[in-house]
């Protein structure tokens, strides 16, 4: 599931608005630090803590994309890609700096520790809570792309970027505000899933195959498929490792050359 | 991206060209302490070169270069450490066909897919190769590198000294061949038609050029490339590990051909010179966050130099000599 809430994101930025976001890790990883860090040092409770960990990323993010993001809308990937590859490298350098190279402890909340008893079977209690919230961000956000103005716009501008200026909307200030959105799912995708997760600096390289892999299967500009590839690339990695376990990660990227073969725009893509 | 010379260009060695040659014939006389970083810098001068065929010329964006690069370095370590067969020719030459195999056989597969889909779809497989050298403990050793690989004197005469004098000259004999056939394909017609798939496929397609075949052709060919220099980094280090496969290393590749400009020939080679130099002056410096360096130089290049350092040079040419900018303008 946290691999949804991160990747989800980076549907926002990669499918809505068509820029390979390589960085997206970056994001995901200062929302992991900006929640440890403000519930480690400011005694912060966790879900302020989160909050901020969501307003502090988007709010970083509005001027990179500002900076460095707009001007390279319009350019080919190759220039997308290496800017992105760039901020990981920086952003890993920084993050060691600040931070240093050990990994930092979550200390959740008490209620949110343990496990509770439901049907006769125990669950793990921040399990549940992570599901259960990211099945709310799943329906919040389905709404707001399908069903709100604010949705049919960003829909609108990114089909025909032209059309939608010239019928009055502002396309830049509407990139900078879903930029900052799908970044800050990220960081706050990075926040939640910090106890599962370790927050480190290679943490962008290292989950950036998994974010892709999501994104890419699922399709761009769908906020389903994300979520189904999620599942399904989270459960079968998982039960593949526990079966098979000499084969590994092999599966998955197996998996991943298959369906992109099978689907070029991936499962939910809308694009042909 | 810019576009130097090209099929209808003159295509005779400008003696600008030979200049390369002089400076790495000059570094092996008075650099003696630098040849191992000299042998890496000319490894990877090849290796960038390889994928500039790919991404500058025919314009595939990859992320998994480092499959072909790490393969060819498995195959010449395999062969020496395991197999026995220990001159060098002979490995570097499995190397490439092993590479060139594996180019392809993925090649058909991917190049029929485009942007997003292909990068994913590179990036999966070097992943795939990534895991199977992993897992694959008893041949490659897993996660701990293949050591030992036995290398002969090369032709029976050249022993691999401690210094690396044998490795750098072997390494830059090998380039000089690469950038030789590098540099017929991209000005023939075949370079001709990679550039135009590179452009405007579509048009292409309409005067009747064989797209997807091109492409796996110059796939295949950059992969047998990458593969020698793979093999090139086993001999010379007489080690192979993990990291010369992932998609890290593909990663930093691409900085590099970026850096120096991509779509010509000397970008492949200005780019690791300067990475490969700058990486270690400030490893040494910095050991923690000369990354911080590399990513900065990365944004700067991509945000105002789109050409890199040699499009850099070639903005900066004008200035310095007007009536050459005015022939220029006029063509």
């Amino acid at each position: 599931m946290i691999l949804y809430v991160i990747s989800v994101g980076l549907s926002v930025t990669m499918g809505l608005m068509g820029f390979v976001n390589l960085a997206h890790g970056v994001f995901a990883m200062a929302g992991g630090y900006v929640m440890i860090s403000s519930m480690n040092r400011y005694g912060v409770p966790f879900p302020v803590a989160l909050g901020l960990a969501f307003v502090a990323v988007a709010a970083g993010s509005v001027l990179l994309e500002r900076l460095l993001y707009a001007p390279l809308y319009a350019a080919g990937e190759l220039e997308q890609v290496l800017l992105t590859i760039g901020l990981i490298f920086m952003a890993v350098a920084v993050a060691r700096l600040i931070f240093g190279t050990v990994q930092l402890p979550v200390y959740l909340p008490d209620y949110l520790k343990g496990q509770f008893n439901l049907l006769g079977r125990d669950f793990p209690a921040y399990r549940v809570f992570l599901i259960v919230f990211s099945a709310v961000m799943v329906a919040v956000l389905w709404f707001g792309v399908e069903r709100t103005r604010w949705g049919a716009m960003v829909r609108a501008a990114v089909d025909n970027r032209a059309m939608a200026q010239s019928v009055g909307i502002n396309t830049r200030r509407l990139f900078t505000l879903t930029f900052a959105l799908g970044s800050g799912l990220a960081g706050l995708g990075g926040g939640l899933g910090a106890d599962l997760i370790t927050i480190q600096p290679t943490y962008p390289f290292e989950q950036l195959v998994y974010f892709l892999i999501v994104v890419a299967i699922g399709g761009l500009g769908s906020l389903r498929g994300p979520f189904v590839a999620a599942l399904l690339i989270g459960v079968s990695d998982t039960a593949c490792k526990y079966w098979v376990p000499q084969f590994g990660a092999f599966f998955i990227y197996v998996a991943t050359i298959a369906i992109l073969l099978w689907r070029p725009a991936g499962l939910f893509g809308r694009r042909a | 991206m810019t576009h130097a010379g090209g099929y209808a260009a003159d295509t005779r060695v400008r003696w600008i060209e030979w200049l390369p040659w002089a400076a790495a014939l000059g570094a092996f006389f008075l650099l003696p302490e630098y040849l191992p970083l000299g042998a890496r810098i000319l490894i990877y001068i090849l290796f960038a070169l390889s994928l500039d065929l790919v991404v500058g010329y025919a314009g595939i964006v990859t992320l998994g270069h480092s499959a072909f690069f790490g393969l060819g370095a498995y195959t010449a370590g395999i062969l020496g450490a395991k197999a026995g067969v220990t001159d060098p020719m002979l490995q570097m030459a499995a190397a490439a066909l092993a590479a060139a195999l594996l180019g392809i056989a993925t090649g058909a597969l991917i190049l029929r897919t485009k942007a997003l889909t292909l990068l994913m779809l590179t990036l999966a497989i070097t992943q795939v190769c990534v895991e199977v050298a992993n897992r694959a403990t008893p041949i490659t050793g897993g996660a701990d590198g293949l050591s030992g690989v036995v290398v002969a004197p090369i032709l029976g005469q050249f022993k691999f000294d401690l210094f690396g004098k044998t490795a750098y000259v072997y390494c830059l004999i090998a380039l000089f061949v690469g950038w030789y056939l590098a540099r017929r394909m991209v000005y023939s017609p075949f370079g001709a038609t990679l550039a135009g798939i590179r452009e405007n496929s579509a048009r292409m397609h309409a005067v009747g050029a064989p797209v997807y075949w091109r492409l796996v052709l110059v796939y295949t060919l950059s992969a047998a490339m990458a593969g020698v220099a793979g093999a090139l980094l086993t001999q010379t280090n007489q080690f192979v590990g993990l990291n010369a496969l992932g998609f890290e290393a593909s990663g930093e590749l691409l900085v590099m051909l970026i850096l120096g400009g991509a779509g010509r020939i000397y970008g492949a080679f200005v780019g690791p010179v300067v990475y490969l130099i700058a990486q270690d002056y400030l490893a040494k410096q910095f050991p923690e966050y000369w990354y911080f360096g590399i990513g900065l130089i990365l944004v700067l290049v991509v945000m105002f130099a789109r050409g890199g350092i040699l499009g850099l040079v070639d903005k900066c040419i004008p200035f310095l000599k007007p009536k050459s900018s005015a022939r220029v303008s006029a063509r």
